[in-house]
């Protein structure tokens, strides 16, 4: 692959997600050298940045499970010129949406009263902590998003894939093998 | 005089017998048609609308049509793909499927042919239906969220073992599946593993306990081959007659819902 | 001691013998059982399936079907306001919140007694005399305050519907304009013996002649469609009258029903002698229950005058009677095939075509499926000649069409014109000031806007059903098309899946829009949905899901753009709202325990 005159500028963040998908990047293995040839990282587990800054691929895991989720995905949203939903979580709310069919309410209050075992429970308060969503949502119903590369997680083979289609200005495309959903 | 028994699909000449529908008539001559509630075993439904193709420029639905002599049939175009790929994903947001927990996944006809038709997402907002499952039956579990309604096991239930033990009940978004028994249960009806009825499932609802996922990831049905190169899927149970399944070490009953 | 099942057979028998436990009458012998609890009681399913020999899954499966059947306890009295959009402009949505608040239920719930229920349903075809009710299925009209607050009272006394003052359910006929078929009023009979005089298929070439196209929507041939039947070999061929009636804002079958049914079932009769049927059907919506024992009388008096039954007009071979079936809640069941589905007792569900009615229909048996204005329209064709009625109207659309205005207009109710008439004269008789908009032939048809009023009504123009329904400049169209949405994924049988999700799809998107959500995606998103709807789905309510819609953004797109506040896709949901449980079970209510609107 001829490297860009310029270094694409690459944003990665985990929502409500298990770092599974950013494992599964980080299997890309030894073409990781390769790719960093070719972008730079900005906010993301491998960087210490964070916030989000103007970048060029924004790539989010996991859906949106609390108010912090829908901060950090608008950050993105704003600041990437193209935004990657990456696995099963972001894409359809995943195993967090699990909750979906129970009441909110009812969930906080099982886990901080009802549960056994629990005395003087109450439900954590700090102005610090983000509060929960009545529903997990996946990102694509809250921003628009551009491209998904499905999976739980994706495989390196697939993401790779999508990120090279994309650095050469390609539409991306996953075959057979590539594409799948667990 | 042109008295050939014959049409084209996308180009290809496709001979074919009195009574046979397109879609047979193509699956005999070895061509794919997307298809979710068609089952080559059962009388043609036309419920799912994924076979969908047009003839002489007409959309129709391949499982019910019949063809007529010359007809000119377009499947794989981008136009028709593009709205498969639309009603898949209509299926998707309907029910809950996360496939990552889902015991069919590999086997599954909607995901195979959510593949072959490269949907990268469900496009659409969840409905997040919810939809409580019946594991009351011992050997069998039924997960409603996956149910795509496409009424194979009403049609195997009814029509070949002479049972009824499943129909669709109430209307519109609101449809869903009922068994034949006064507490709703599976457990409550004459169902049996033998049954047809057992092993017609495109999708995860019917499922033998203690199997699942029994088949490692790479050798499932549908790893090696995409759904259009497997010949004639018929629901491709993983836990069916044609599985090992039997010969699996029973595990701890699956305490009931 | 009796068991569970014995207490049911008291009440359950009755019924089943009179349907001689014929399980093709189901959905009959479900209407009639559910009149004694106001549900279907479980044992009782239990009974049935054993008399029947249906298997349960099937009987419940049927009611779940049907919108008026229920399988919990829904109240001893069920109150089901009409919710057309006409219903709306005269503000029934007001008055259903009174009655609630009188009754103290939720709409949709059982009150806590299990006294009543308070719900809405589709167009119960009163659009010209709303806003209208039912109660346990018995149509109320012009429903003021006083009328709610006095049927409040009733309830709460707990009075027994039949004893509720006769004046609620004075249903008028309304009928403005009268043409060749309101205005005639030939003896029961003579059409019959027209026909006898000069013979079955002369009366078939006649109505041939006469360019008799049906009047339930889609304009076919009458005399092609009966010559088909009556030509497609069978055991048995078979009459259907289709009084389905559920496109909103149509309401003339109601009134040929009320005051012309001796026209309708001579019409029927005809019919039968042409194509060689003995048996014949008349689907009544079950809105138009109160009409039952009105039409069973009329039934049972061409009996009496040999109109019917065995021997009709002393021809021996000439035998032919009608039975009604009642639906249950499901405007599916107009299109022909589920209403066929439906006669045979089972969900209404449209079948795949071809084969046809004409060819397979009740019992795969050949069978005619005629609109009630098409019978009625074929009497008059057999006494006067099919020439003289191809005279009347346009050169390819024959006759007469009875239309049923509503809306905003002085004088709503039944106008028959012949073929032809414009808009604006429709209008201008029926005294509508200041129109904005006509829908014409209900959510399924066209929606105009004024520089169109001079198009026509007629099948090579603006073909109909019969629904006229007027919007004046007060009104919002948006609002318009979002009610007639709502209507489609009420009414979508679920069968395909485009039609099931899709309808409600697009319902969610109006609805989004209506919050004030939308942006230029969702119009993209709409119009996706319209060509996947109109070329895939099953059947025509599929395909016309979508008209309202893009009839409304074509013509009255203010209406639209007022919505679009954002220029960019902006979630459906409320986000700030979606943290409102989280706020009020933590008790926060600082800057961070909110979500503003958008990022924008
Ligand atoms: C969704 C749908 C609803 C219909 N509803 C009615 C109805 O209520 N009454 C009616 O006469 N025809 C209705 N039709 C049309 C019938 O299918 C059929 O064409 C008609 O009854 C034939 O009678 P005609 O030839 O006299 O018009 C409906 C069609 C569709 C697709
Ligand atoms: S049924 Fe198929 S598509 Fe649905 S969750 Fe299971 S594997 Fe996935
Ligand atoms: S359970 Fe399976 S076979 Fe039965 S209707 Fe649902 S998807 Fe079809
Ligand atoms: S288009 Fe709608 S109403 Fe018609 S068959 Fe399909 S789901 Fe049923
Ligand atoms: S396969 Fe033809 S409609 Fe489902």
């Amino acid at each position: 692959m001829n490297a860009p005159t310029k270094k694409l500028r690459v944003a990665t963040t985990s929502l409500a997600g298990c770092f599974g998908c950013h494992m599964s990047f980080l299997d890309i293995d030894e073409r990781l050298l390769e790719l960093v040839q070719l972008v730079e990282f900005d906010r993301s587990p491998l960087t210490d940045i964070k916030h989000c800054g103007p970048c060029d691929i924004g790539i989010i895991e996991g859906g949106l499970c609390n108010a912090e989720n829908v901060h950090v995905l608008r950050e993105f949203r704003a600041n990437c010129k193209i935004l990657i939903a990456i696995g099963a979580c972001a894409i359809n709310g995943g195993l967090p949406a699990q909750r979906n069919h129970l009441s909110l309410s009812a969930i906080l209050e099982e886990v901080y009263h009802a549960q056994h075992g629990l005395v003087d429970g109450f439900i954590p308060n700090d102005p610090e902590l983000p509060l929960p969503l009545d529903k997990v949502h996946p990102i694509h119903e809250v921003v628009k998003v551009d491209y998904f590369i499905p999976g739980c997680p994706p495989s390196a083979d697939a993401i790779w894939k999508v990120l090279t289609d994309l650095l050469a200005g390609k539409e991306p495309e996953l075959g057979h093998g590539l594409i799948h959903y667990d | 005089m042109s008295q050939s028994n014959t049409f084209t699909l996308d180009g290809k000449t496709i001979p074919y017998s009195e009574g046979q529908t397109i879609i047979q008539a193509a699956m005999a001559a070895g061509e794919y048609i997307p298809h979710l509630c068609f089952n080559p075993e059962f009388k043609p439904h036309g419920s799912c609308k994924l076979c969908t193709v047009k003839a002489n420029g007409r959309q129709t639905a391949s499982c019910t049509q019949h063809p007529a002599p010359d007809m000119v049939v377009e499947s794989d175009t981008k136009e028709i793909n593009d709205e498969r790929r639309t009603l898949l994903q209509m299926l998707f947001v309907e029910g809950n499927h996360f496939c990552p927990s889902c015991e069919k996944s590999g086997n599954c006809q909607l995901q195979a042919t959510a593949y072959q038709l490269n949907m990268m997402s469900p496009h659409f907002d969840q409905f997040f239906p919810d939809r409580p499952l019946d594991a009351s039956h011992p050997d069998y579990l039924l997960d409603f969220n996956r149910c795509i309604l496409c009424s194979l096991c009403v049609r195997a239930s009814r029509d070949v073992d002479g049972k009824n033990v499943f129909a669709l009940s109430g209307r519109g978004i609101k449809s869903h599946l009922i068994v034949n028994a006064k507490s709703g249960r599976l457990a409550d009806t004459n169902f049996s593993g033998d049954d047809k009825a057992a092993h017609v499932c495109p999708v995860g609802v019917i499922l033998k306990k203690r199997v699942g996922f029994a088949i490692p990831i790479g050798s499932r049905s549908f790893d090696e081959q995409p759904i259009s190169a497997t010949p004639h899927p018929q629901g491709a149970c993983p836990v069916g007659p044609r599985s090992n399944a039997a010969t699996l070490p029973p595990h701890p009953t699956v305490k009931d819902a | 001691m009796l068991n569970q099942a014995d207490t049911h057979a008291g009440y359950l028998d009755p019924i089943l013998i009179r349907h001689r436990h014929n399980a093709n009458d189901l959905l009959q012998i479900l209407i009639a059982a559910q009149d004694h609890y106001g549900y279907i009681h479980s044992d009782a399913i239990d009974h049935l399936s054993g008399q029947l020999g249906l298997p349960r899954s099937k009987i419940e499966g049927v009611s779940g079907f049907y919108s008026f059947l229920h399988l919990q306890a829904s109240g001893e009295y069920r109150v089901l306001f009409s919710d057309n959009i006409t219903d709306r402009m005269l503000g029934n949505m007001d008055l259903m919140q009174s009655l609630c608040s009188q009754l103290w239920v939720e709409p949709g719930k059982v009150s806590e007694d299990g006294l009543l229920s308070i719900n809405t349903t589709s167009c119960t075809g009163l659009c010209d005399q709303g806003p209208a009710l039912l109660v346990n299925n018995i149509a109320i009209n012009r429903l003021t305050q006083e009328r709610v607050n006095a049927i409040g009272e009733l309830i709460r006394e707990r009075l027994p519907v039949s004893a509720w003052p006769a004046m609620f359910f004075a249903i008028e006929d309304n009928i403005r304009r009268r043409d060749v078929l309101l205005g005639s009023h030939p003896k029961p009979g003579s059409a019959l013996a027209a026909l006898l005089q000069q013979g079955a298929a002369e009366t078939l070439q006649q109505i041939k002649i006469s360019k008799l196209r049906g009047r339930g929507g889609a304009g076919f041939s009458t005399g092609s469609k009966w010559e088909l039947c009556r030509d497609a070999p069978g055991e048995q061929h078979y009459v259907v009258c289709n009084a389905d009636e559920g496109e909103p804002g149509t309401f003339k079958d109601r009134v040929l029903l009320n005051s012309y049914a001796d026209r309708v079932f001579e019409g029927m009769t005809l019919c039968a002698r042409i194509i060689g049927a003995t048996r014949g059907f008349l689907y009544l919506r079950g809105e138009y229950r109160y009409l039952l024992e009105h039409l069973q009388a009329v039934l049972q008096h061409r009996r009496q005058q040999n109109l019917l039954g065995d021997a009709i007009l002393g021809q021996a071979d000439f035998n032919f009677d009608i039975e009604i079936h009642l639906g249950a809640g499901a405007y599916i069941c107009g299109e022909e095939s589920a209403l066929i589905e439906s006669l045979e007792g089972k969900r209404g569900t449209p079948r795949n075509r071809p084969p046809f009615p004409v060819t397979h229909g009740y019992l795969n048996q050949p069978t005619v499926v005629n609109n009630v204005e098409t019978f009625a329209a074929t009497c008059l064709i057999c006494l006067q000649g099919g020439a003289w009625y191809a005279g009347i109207g346009t050169e390819t659309s024959s006759g007469t069409k009875i239309l049923s205005v509503s809306g905003d207009c002085e004088r709503p109710g039944l106008y028959e014109y012949p073929f032809g008439v414009t808009v604006s004269q429709v209008l201008s008789d029926c005294g509508a000031k200041d129109t904005q908009a006509v829908q014409i032939s209900g959510p399924s048809g066209v929606c105009i806007a004024p520089d169109e009023f001079n198009r026509r009504i007629a099948f090579e123009d603006l073909p109909t059903a019969g629904a006229f329904m007027v919007f004046d400049r007060s009104r919002d169209m948006f609002e318009v098309a979002r009610n007639f949405v709502h209507f489609f994924k009420h009414e979508s049988c679920g069968f395909c899946t485009p039609c099931r999700v899709g309808t409600s799809l697009l319902s969610n998107m109006m609805d989004k829009l209506s919050h004030g959500h939308g942006s230029p995606y969702d119009f993209a998103e709409i119009e996706k949905l319209n060509v996947l709807l109109q070329s895939t789905s099953h059947c025509g309510l599929g395909h016309s899901a979508c008209n309202p819609v893009l009839d409304t953004i074509a013509r009255f797109r203010p209406a639209y753009d007022k919505r679009l506040a954002h220029k960019e896709f902006v979630p459906a949901f409320d986000l700030d709202r979606a943290l409102s449980q989280a706020r009020q079970m933590t008790g926060r209510d600082d800057t961070g325990a909110h979500l503003e609107r958008s990022h924008e």
